[in-house]
């Protein structure tokens, strides 16, 4: 690429960002809300889509992880979203502890994982479509064995009161005609949980970038049968990092049981979700997962804002643009 | 004369003992005895069996068959076929009769039902265009995304799907003096249309596209490189598939009397898939068994539980078992057990014969 193109290219970017920031932070002339609906409107899309972003990123990034490391195409994902967030449920029911229900779900969701990569990757190891097929089947008994379970209706797991109410935030939703500064009020949980996803995923990007054990996670993607000659244990390795991506799903099915419900068809919803935030950001890449999520999570929120009927739609286009564009995803490697 | 290996077309070319032109004779006997059976069913089988058993099984067959010739010989598997076939019934509601007059045009099915396979095949062909960017598994994941697109968008679009109550009142058309609605006219279409799309595929199996998508499937850059146009030959085998499944589409809605959403929702998607595996992606009649076992299932899973003692709700929970065990003891579905039992019966005994 020519260096004036590129130079370009950044300019555009810097205008969206400086246009954005505007958007956000200043309050909308009134002529500006006559056309494009108020600001509140507008904020309040911008923010649940990036807190939806981040549940996405917490679903999307178990996957990419497995998939990157292993080759391993887990269409049982969104099952263990699902019984993560059903286990949640039990346990905050039981004990009342919306903490411990973390620590329940991915306990549970990543044992359910080393038993499906004991029993079922394993043994069959680079087998793309029989891979496929035989998650689709356990994904297809698992939702069943659900509803057997817990029956169709919606759950919610209660979020801890502390957390209960909303806070105000530095950022203007309108100004009164007496010239009074409105602030916006925003959910606490859901702030909370999107910190909670991002320190997450920086947690995970340094422990891949930064550590032995990263490294070795790193080195087995490139050459596994090279890693395997130096002495490390790739079977064993194998196992951990795909207990830790199905806890990461099972995690994330406590954050989806808290945001929003639980009910039968979540898994498959979840599973397609994080299906197109991997083919938008880039199989096996965590930060490619976190910039898909956030788009994803935008353009569904912002869409069903705007344009209700073609919000799906919206998220469709993302990804044919992407395939289209950069097959292999924005921040995937060629 | 000593037992020398013949080729198979040269031995197809050869004058027969019976008399009969080569090609009939070339016909297994079991074909034939499944031909009568199904010609001369109607005279067997009530009208609740003759639709909902069999018609039903031919339509879901042409669907899975449909994906089975990307699977089986293109090797892409598409999960995208129950969706371009719902296109196509959605497409013959719009442009023919239903219940919903503020939507449908209320054209002739002469000009509806072309009209209709056309842009569903041409949706298939854009489906396929974006696919074939990708393979393997990619494929499998970004038609799962597009079939679950298409089932929102229909679900949420009230201008052309009719949102989530969909159409109703649609009925196969009177047509050259025949009521095709009826049961026997209605058997009859389905299996004539799901005989054709099965020679159909066998026939392209063997010509020189098939030959040269299955050589595509099993090695894409050597392909290339003896100057096949992979990508176009691809996207021809998503144009071909699109269109079985469009016919079968029509059909489907036809014999429901109606389409919603749910006819391309994911658990259809994923039916067709299991539909297809089960049966065998190795061979066209797979798809056909494998949809032949589903409808009986289906129709009949009630029955069985309650003899079993089971919920009668836990439908789902048999066909994915039944599934997973296909998958884990059989990777090419009934098809391919046959196969393995037949050779265990004869154990090598013409271990040369050009003849399968």
């Amino acid at each position: 690429m020519s260096r004036s193109l590129a130079g370009w290219r950044i300019a555009l970017v810097a205008l969206a960002v400086v246009l954005f920031a505007w958007l956000v932070l200043a309050p909308w002339p009134q002529g500006f809300e006559a056309v494009f609906g108020r600001k509140k409107v507008f904020l309040n899309a911008v923010l649940n889509g990036i807190t939806l972003g981040g549940l996405y990123f917490l679903v999307a990034s178990g996957f990419t992880l497995i998939f990157g490391l292993m080759r391993n195409v887990n269409l049982a994902h969104g099952s263990l979203y699902l019984v993560g967030g059903y286990v949640a449920y039990e346990t905050v029911e039981a004990t009342g502890s919306w903490l411990l229900s973390f620590v329940a779900a991915f306990l549970v969701t990543a044992f359910l994982g080393l038993l499906l990569q004991w029993f079922i990757f394993r043994r069959m190891e680079g087998q793309d479509l029989r891979q496929t097929l035989v998650t689709i089947g356990i994904s297809i008994v698992a939702a069943d064995v659900m509803l057997w379970l817990w029956g169709g209706g919606f759950y919610q797991i209660a979020a801890p009161a502390a957390l209960g109410g909303a806070t105000q935030l530095p950022l203007i939703s309108s100004v009164k005609s007496n010239g009074d500064t409105v602030w916006l009020t925003y959910p606490i949980v859901r702030l909370v949980i999107f910190a909670a996803s991002v320190v997450l995923g920086v947690a995970m990007w340094l422990v891949l970038n930064r550590t032995r054990l990263g490294m070795m996670v790193r080195a087995g993607v490139d050459d596994r049968d090279m890693l395997s000659a130096i002495a490390v244990r790739v079977p064993i390795l194998f196992m951990l990092v795909f207990a830790f991506g199905a806890g990461l799903a099972g995690v994330a099915g406590v954050v989806g049981g808290t945001f929003q419900s639980l009910a039968p068809g979540e898994d498959s919803r979840f599973l397609l979700v994080s299906l197109i935030v991997v083919i938008v950001g880039g199989m096996g890449s965590i930060p490619g997962a976190a910039l898909g999520a956030l788009i994803i999570g935008l353009a569904e929120q912002l869409g069903s804002v705007y344009a209700p009927t073609y919000a799906v739609a919206l998220t469709f286009l993302i990804m044919v643009a992407v395939l289209a564009f950069r097959p292999q995803g924005l921040m995937g490697r060629a | 004369m000593t037992d020398i290996p013949v080729p198979a077309p040269a031995a197809a070319a050869a004058p027969s003992a019976s008399g009969l032109p080569a090609w009939l004779s070339a016909v297994h006997p079991a074909w034939w005895i499944l031909g009568f059976l199904l010609l001369f069913m109607p005279a067997m089988a009530g009208d609740f069996v003759l639709v909902q058993i069999f018609g039903w099984s031919f339509i879901l067959g042409m669907i899975a068959l449909s994906l089975m010739f990307l699977g089986g010989y293109g090797g892409m598997v598409s999960l995208a076929q129950m969706t371009i076939a719902a296109l196509a019934g959605y497409m013959a509601a719009v442009f023919g009769t239903s219940s919903v007059a503020e939507i449908s045009l209320g054209l002739p099915w002469w000009i509806a039902v072309p009209i209709a396979l056309s842009i569903a095949t041409l949706f298939g062909v854009v489906v396929g265009a974006l696919a074939v960017r990708t393979a393997g598994i990619y494929t499998i994941m970004i038609t799962l995304a597009i079939s679950a697109a298409f089932f929102y968008f229909a679900l949420q679009n009230y201008e052309i799907f009719n949102g989530q109550r969909g159409f109703n009142g649609i009925r196969a058309p009177v047509a050259f003096g025949v009521d095709w609605r009826a049961p026997v006219p209605f058997y009859y279409l389905t299996l004539a249309l799901a005989a054709a799309s099965y020679l159909f595929v066998v026939y392209v199996g063997r010509a020189p596209f098939g030959l040269a998508l299955q050589g595509i499937r099993d090695n894409a850059r050597r392909m290339a490189a003896i100057g096949y146009n992979v990508t176009a030959h691809r996207i021809a085998a998503y144009a071909v598939a699109s269109f079985i499944a469009g016919v079968a589409g029509i059909l489907l809605t036809w014999q429901n009397g109606q389409i919603s959403p749910g006819t391309a929702g994911i658990p259809a998607v994923i039916d067709i898939l299991v539909i297809a595996v089960v049966g065998g992606l190795g061979h066209p009649i797979g798809p056909f068994l494998g949809a032949l076992l589903y409808a009986l299932l289906r129709t009949f899973a009630l029955d069985v539980f309650s003899a079993f003692g089971f919920e009668s709700t836990r439908f789902n929970l048999l066909v994915g078992v039944a599934f997973l065990v296909v998958v884990l003891a059989s990777p090419d579905g009934l098809v391919g057990l046959w196969r393995r039992w037949r050779d265990r019966r004869r154990p090598a005994a013409k271990p040369s014969g050009g003849h399968r």
